[in-house]
């Protein structure tokens, strides 16, 4: 069988065009980190389950590990480097400094994606809204209700 | 983990995707939403060489009421269903949305998808069933309906024929006075069901007039509970119906024992899930707002 071809692929990754040439087995998640060096983004379980490597692809949150590159083509990619703005941390960021939502770390950026999705749908999320946004992004560190609470805060904060 | 190489076709139109798997043949592999599909490539288990891609197909991703069917493009993804107003007029329908694996596999995964890949753990096979759903398909011979009934002929093995997908999905609306409910009990949000029932029954008077029970990751395809179902059908739907009803639904479980549990403990929750959805069901079908939610481990 011959060499399948890389593709040509036009995508936005936090606001910057880009132009990448992905060979088609190419991961979302390994083109982030390996083409684009946005190494924010974290493989975890690498099987559609612990949803470290959630980004947003045009606006809606996804495990990356588990979208071709080729299938971002035309889209936008929001991962854990475009949050903060100006040099100032996203409310989400901040919540989760001062409400202790991290202890490794390894989950942060796909809760804090996982978080941004579902407060800028519903800024006055209940207690099951939050615990459902976060089904799907494991913390090894069981450091759950700090994550809760970081994102509770996050929302008041947005809010003002 | 990455898939082995594999050549990549974007498909503009279902006909085009078709005529491209029939062409590629046995070696060629359609990819919907890709939620199974990726995962199983990066493991090796599925190794295709050529990926006819769906999903840049306009115009495949739909929600809409025709007559009295909803109808469902082929890769109209879970959380399109969950959020639209239409399909949430039939809870059943949105039940079973809103409760599949997480927000991130909802914003990928597609009915069409999920109804081809026949897993047994699968989750809107069950539901589906319960409504008389129709799978609409398009191939090198034409067009054609397939019950939903004969369309999920073993595990993992759907009545399409080589080059075949489908196309749309219809499902009758309910009529009036009806309920349904989709209870899973779950380790955990990502993880497929250790047992599901889907409920979908219609009153008279106080009476259930007619009930559809299907259990899902108990069998190797959805199992029709027909002995439950009979002990609703004429009753008026108390405590002990539902009690017999459930036991019926329990002894027509054929799980197999794995990481998810022993068949006894499977089959007690096909009892006890049994019991919970046909209350919702029924309190639906009494036109009560009834929150239905997965119980989780």
């Amino acid at each position: 069988m011959p060499e399948p071809e890389a593709v040509r692929i036009t995508i936005k990754v936090n606001g910057q065009p880009r132009q990448l040439r992905v060979e088609p087995r190419t991961l979302l998640v390994e083109m982030i980190r390996e083409a684009l060096d946005l190494t924010g983004t974290h493989v975890g379980c690498d099987t559609t389950y612990c949803g470290a490597c959630t980004v947003l692809l045009d606006g809606l949150p996804v495990k990356s590990c588990t979208v071709l590159a080729v299938q971002a083509d035309g889209a936008e990619v929001m991962t854990v480097e475009g949050m903060a703005a100006n040099g100032e941390l996203h409310p989400i960021q901040q919540a989760f400094m001062e409400k202790h939502g991290l202890q490794c770390g390894y989950c942060t950026p796909g809760m804090q994606l996982a978080a941004y999705h579902l407060l800028a749908h519903n800024p006055r999320p209940t207690e099951r809204d939050i615990r459902k946004a976060i089904a799907g992004n494991t913390c090894r560190c069981t450091g759950y209700q700090n994550i809760f609470r970081a994102i509770e805060h996050a929302a008041e904060r947005m809010r003002r | 983990m990455y898939p082995r190489p594999f050549h990549y076709h974007r498909a503009t139109s279902l006909e085009e995707a078709s005529a491209l798997v029939s062409q590629l043949g046995q070696e060629a592999k359609l990819l919907a939403g890709g939620q199974s599909l990726i995962p199983l490539m990066k493991l090796r288990f599925a190794n295709p060489a050529h990926l006819v891609d769906l999903n840049f197909i306009p115009g495949a991703s739909y929600i809409r009421r025709q007559g009295e069917a909803l109808c469902l493009g082929p890769l109209t993804r879970h959380a399109e269903i969950e959020h639209s107003p239409p399909a949430s007029q039939i809870p059943i329908v949105h039940d079973c949305a809103a409760g599949i694996a997480d927000v991130q596999v909802r914003n990928r995964g597609t009915i069409g998808g999920s109804l081809a890949e026949a897993d047994p753990s699968g989750d809107w096979a069950a539901a589906l069933l319960t409504l008389g759903t129709t799978v609409h398909c398009l191939g090198p011979s034409g067009r054609r309906e397939i019950a939903l009934a004969d369309f999920i002929k073993d595990a993992y093995t759907t009545a399409l024929e080589d080059g075949e997908l489908i196309s749309q999905i219809s499902v009758p609306l309910p009529p009036a006075n009806s309920g349904g409910a989709y209870l899973a009990f779950k380790r955990c949000a990502p993880v497929y069901a250790s047992a599901a029932v889907a409920v979908q029954l219609s009153l008279d008077d106080g009476h259930c007039r007619d009930a559809r029970i299907y259990l899902a990751a108990v069998g190797l395809t959805p199992v029709r509970a027909s002995e439950a179902e009979a002990e609703l059908r004429g009753h008026v739907i108390n405590s002990e119906i539902m009690a017999a009803a459930a036991e019926a639904a329990r002894a027509a479980a054929d799980p197999q024992p794995d990481m998810r549990g022993s068949a006894d403990f499977k089959r007690q929750l096909v009892l006890a899930l049994t019991r919970n959805a046909i209350g919702i069901a029924a309190r639906r079908a009494r036109g009560e707002h009834v929150e239905g939610s997965h119980i989780y481990a």
